[in-house]
This record gives structure tokens, C-alpha cells and sequence, in this order.
């Protein structure tokens, strides 16, 4: 029972956090058709960002410019890498992000000269406490609510907002938007900001449950959020975060199973027969019809 | 009063306006007829900044568009409803509107102006709250033209509002260009259907292969031998 408990807290606690990564990827892939390959990679920098600031700044100090160099990371990214090929073909624009996923892996590796690098101890996230007899980090309870709250933020954003109608007429059609005086870039980079910002906050709940981290870190979270984001629906924000909550309880039910060294195999095969039967995912992209 | 003069817009090889020139003075609706593939819509796209010119320039009360922004083009006081109506489908009627309104910030007079748009469209306001993408064709135009108007513009372009509309509702459609005029908007109205387009024009262009071939007053053209045969139907 309380093995039970614990493999669905830490789930629900995972699973908060991919959804905090595919956000940023379904986002991006609503308004530009385009997956993000280096999402995963910003969402490593930023925690080795959070390494070397909190070596010589105060955490207080440290979170938060750790955010604020993430975002602009994102943001010089789609400014740099991207908008210069926004008339290619999307398989440019992939081929891309590919590049800079690669790139972003490969400074890393420079600058920490490849060897796995503390990550700090952030108070009122790793210390412990005890649920239903059950051991485990603050980060566990803090991720689902921290996400809820986001998630919440963020669709009122984009419901209720003028940048968010922006970002929905974007999404939909690119012309007719500028017809209306919209301007499209300011749109996409505020997308990258937003998915970037998420991807930092993400960083901290995810890192925090690890000794150490490498230039590979990103790369399995990115690609499992990634997959939770089609699982949901590839475009979708509820389709994400739904998505990621279920990747997050699978992974972590197999983890705590005999079978644990198949999670990564499970959660790919998944994607798999997402793809064969319903390539749309649970929440796809809903088509208004005349009625 | 908007003036072109000398316009050629490339498609990679293709030319697909060869120097073009018209005046649209305010007040009045001006008409731009043509076949397929004739280049009234590219005229329309390079206006709004939408398609990039390769010569000419474009005058708009006296300063040069060619080469701004289009959120700079469409602040000037130009809104297009563009060809196909392109509403937002899964916003609603109202949220339609409003995004007319993007570039504006003053409230009050925005809820004013979606009433005004109400009482051009009584259907929009019976629909306020469904989504774009259930209305018919005819309530799509209808919320595209509703929606240029959100900008309050003092241009007015149009382009084929009459494409796959029922005749019946082209007639609306039509009347309603005209009451816009009456109201003070200059509008610039691109046709295929030459015989409707004419018959509200103040000024009207024939536009061919990229070239400008023919211009007078709407019942000029509507009367000359030449545009009957090729685009009324009708020999004489």
C-alpha cells in the first residue's frame, strides 16, 4: 500500500514536471509546425546554469536570474536559429533545431569538460517529509500544485489576453493575422519565452531529484516530455500536461516494477502506437466544421 | 487618396504585375475586375505589405507604403477582408471582431464599433457567440467584412467578396459595401463578377495578365463593347 502510494506520488511528481517541458513543445508546435529539438537542451542549460550561479550567488539571487538567462536563451534561439528561415521549408527550420540541440550539448560538454556537475540543494524542495507514511521530498507536493497554478496562469493568458488572442489568430493563420496588425515575430518569441520560462521552472523540480547533472541531461526529459506532448496532442496545452501526468505514473509504476530498465522502451513504444492509431493524440487539434 | 503608380510585384521569374498604375480618391468605391491569374489580388497583397514589390510605389495620403511593416500599413487606416474570408474558426464571432480591433485601445469606442457591426449584420449579433468556423459562407463574409471594420479604416479593401456566395446573398453583401461608402469608408473592391462590381463603382480598372487595359466610371466599363464580351457574358 504505501509502495503504491509512493510510486504514484513520485509519477504525479515526474509527470509534472514533463508537463512544465511540454508545454514548450506543443506551444511552439501550435504556432510555427515546427518540434523544437533543442526544448530539451534549454531545459538542461538551465541546470547548469543553476550550478554555476548558486556556486558564487545566494539561491535567492541565483533562481531567479537563472530564469531570466534561460528565457533570454530561448528567446535568442528562435531569434538567431529560426526566424531567419521562416519562409523554408519546415524541414529547414527542423534541421535547425537539430543543430542547435546539438550545439547546446556540445558547449556544455566544454564548459563542464564533460564531468557530471553537482546540483545544489534547494531548501524547501529537498528537504523530506513524510505523507501517509510515506517518505519523500517536498519537490513531490510542490511539482503537481506549482503546475496546476502555471497551467492555470497560462490558459487565462492565452483565453483572456490581448496577446494571447495574438497568439491564438497566430497559431490558426499567419497572414489573416497580419491583416490584423499583429505582428507575428513579437508572437513567436513571446511563445519561446513563455515555453523557455516553463522549461527553467521545470529544471529546478526536475533536477533537484538527481546527485548530478551531465550535457546529456536533457535530452531523455526532453524527448519523453516530447512524447507526452503528441500522446496529448501535438498543439495542445491540456493535451500536454494531461499527457505528461500519464507518461509520469507509467514511468514511474514500471520503475517500481521488475521490468524497470524497459521504462524508457515503454514510454517510445507508446509514441509508437500513438502514432499507428491515433496520430491526433487525445486532445488533437479539433477541426470546426459547419454544422 | 490612395495612389498607385508604376507597380511590378515578381513572383520569382513570374511577373506578375507589369507596372500598374490607379488612383482610388476618397469616398468613393473603386473596382478592380479581371479574369483569373490577372494580378487583383496580388494589387491588394502589395497594398497591405503582405507581398513584397519590386518597383513602383504606392501612395497613401501622401506617404509612400512600399517597404513598411503591415502592422505599420494597417495602423495608416487600410483593412482588408481578405480572398476565401479567412475567418478565425474556432474563435467566436465576437472574439472575431475584436481581433479587427487589435491595434486599437480604446475600449469604449471598440464596444461602440462591434454595435455599429451588429447593426450592418443583425445575423453576427444573433451568432455573437458561436464559433466563426460553424457559420455559413455568407456569415463568414459577412463576419470578414464586419471584422475590417473593427479597424475603423479609412480604406476599405475587399477581395472577391463574393466568391462562392449564393446570388441572393451577394446582393447583401453588395448593399452593404455601399452603405460602408455612404458611411464615409473609401473602398477598394476586387471582382470577378464584373456586373455586380461595376454596378457600385464610382471607378473602375480592368486588370489582364498584369496590366492595366481599360479604365473609366463603373457604368462606362458596364457599357463598353469590349468588357461585355469578356467579362459580362454577354455578346453585343
Amino acid at each position: 500500500m504505501q509502495y503504491g502510494i509512493s510510486i504514484l506520488l513520485s509519477g504525479i511528481s515526474l509527470g509534472g514536471q514533463y508537463a512544465l517541458i511540454a508545454i514548450g513543445y506543443t506551444m511552439v508546435y501550435g504556432i510555427l509546425r515546427l518540434i523544437n529539438f533543442a526544448h530539451g537542451d534549454v531545459f538542461m542549460v538551465a541546470g547548469l546554469m543553476m550550478v554555476y550561479l548558486s556556486a558564487s550567488l545566494p539561491l535567492a539571487a541565483a533562481i531567479p536570474l537563472m530564469i531570466i538567462l534561460a528565457v533570454l536563451l530561448g528567446f535568442i534561439i528562435e531569434r538567431a536559429a529560426y526566424k531567419p528561415l521562416r519562409t523554408a521549408p519546415r524541414m529547414s527550420v527542423m534541421i535547425s533545431a537539430i543543430g542547435v540541440s546539438y550545439l547546446l550539448q556540445n558547449l556544455a560538454t566544454y564548459v563542464t569538460g564533460g564531468l557530471p556537475q553537482m546540483y545544489p540543494a534547494l531548501p524547501g524542495l529537498s528537504n523530506q517529509l513524510t505523507i501517509a507514511g510515506v517518505s519523500t521530498k517536498y519537490v513531490t507536493v510542490v511539482t503537481p500544485v506549482l503546475v496546476v497554478l502555471l497551467v492555470a496562469a497560462l490558459t487565462q493568458l492565452i483565453n483572456h489576453t490581448r496577446i494571447g488572442m495574438a497568439m491564438r489568430a497566430v497559431s490558426r493563420d499567419f497572414e489573416t493575422a497580419q491583416l490584423m496588425g499583429i505582428r507575428i515575430n513579437s508572437v513567436i518569441s513571446v511563445t519561446f519565452i513563455i515555453g523557455s520560462l516553463l522549461a527553467a521552472i521545470g529544471s529546478l523540480l526536475y533536477f533537484t531529484n538527481y546527485q548530478s547533472i551531465v550535457p546529456l541531461s536533457g535530452s531523455l526529459p526532453g524527448l519523453r516530455a516530447f512524447v507526452a506532448a503528441v500522446f496529448g496532442g501535438i498543439g495542445s496545452i491540456p493535451g500536454a500536461v494531461v499527457g505528461a501526468f500519464l507518461i509520469g505514473i507509467c514511468e514511474s509504476v514500471i520503475k517500481g516494477s521488475d521490468w524497470s530498465v524497459f521504462s524508457d522502451a515503454f514510454t517510445f513504444a507508446i509514441l509508437i502506437v500513438v502514432l499507428c492509431v491515433k496520430p491526433t493524440g487525445l486532445f488533437g487539434e479539433k477541426v470546426t466544421d459547419k454544422v | 487618396m490612395l495612389k498607385i503608380e508604376n507597380l511590378q510585384v515578381h513572383y520569382g521569374g513570374i511577373q506578375a504585375l507589369r507596372g500598374i498604375s490607379l488612383e482610388v480618391p476618397d469616398g468613393r468605391i473603386v473596382t478592380l475586375i479581371g479574369a483569373n491569374g490577372a494580378g487583383k489580388s496580388t494589387t491588394l497583397r502589395t497594398i497591405t505589405g503582405l507581398v513584397k514589390a519590386s518597383g513602383g510605389s504606392v501612395q497613401w495620403d501622401g506617404q509612400e507604403l512600399l517597404g513598411k511593416s503591415i502592422d505599420k500599413i494597417i495602423s495608416t487606416g487600410i483593412a482588408m477582408s481578405p480572398e476565401g474570408r479567412r475567418v478565425f474558426p474556432d474563435m467566436t464571432v465576437l472574439e472575431n471582431l475584436k481581433i479587427g480591433a487589435y491595434l486599437r485601445r480604446d475600449k469604449a469606442e471598440i464596444e461602440k464599433d462591434i454595435q455599429w457591426v451588429y447593426s450592418l449584420f443583425p445575423r453576427l449579433e444573433e451568432r455573437s457567440w458561436q464559433l466563426a468556423g460553424t457559420l455559413s459562407g455568407g456569415e463568414q463574409q459577412m463576419l470578414a467584412v464586419g471584422r475590417a471594420l473593427m479597424s475603423r479604416p479609412k480604406l476599405m479593401m475587399l477581395d472577391e467578396p463574393s466568391l462562392g456566395l449564393a446570388p441572393l446573398v451577394v446582393q447583401d453583401i453588395f448593399s452593404i459595401i455601399r452603405e460602408i461608402n455612404r458611411q464615409g469608408v473609401t473602398v477598394l473592391l476586387v471582382e470577378q463578377n464584373a456586373n455586380m462590381a461595376l454596378k457600385i463603382a464610382d471607378l473602375a480598372y480592368v486588370l489582364e495578365t498584369g496590366t492595366i487595359t481599360m479604365s473609366g466610371t463603373g457604368s462606362e466599363l458596364l457599357a463598353d463593347s469590349r468588357v461585355k464580351e469578356a467579362y459580362l457574358g454577354k455578346s453585343s
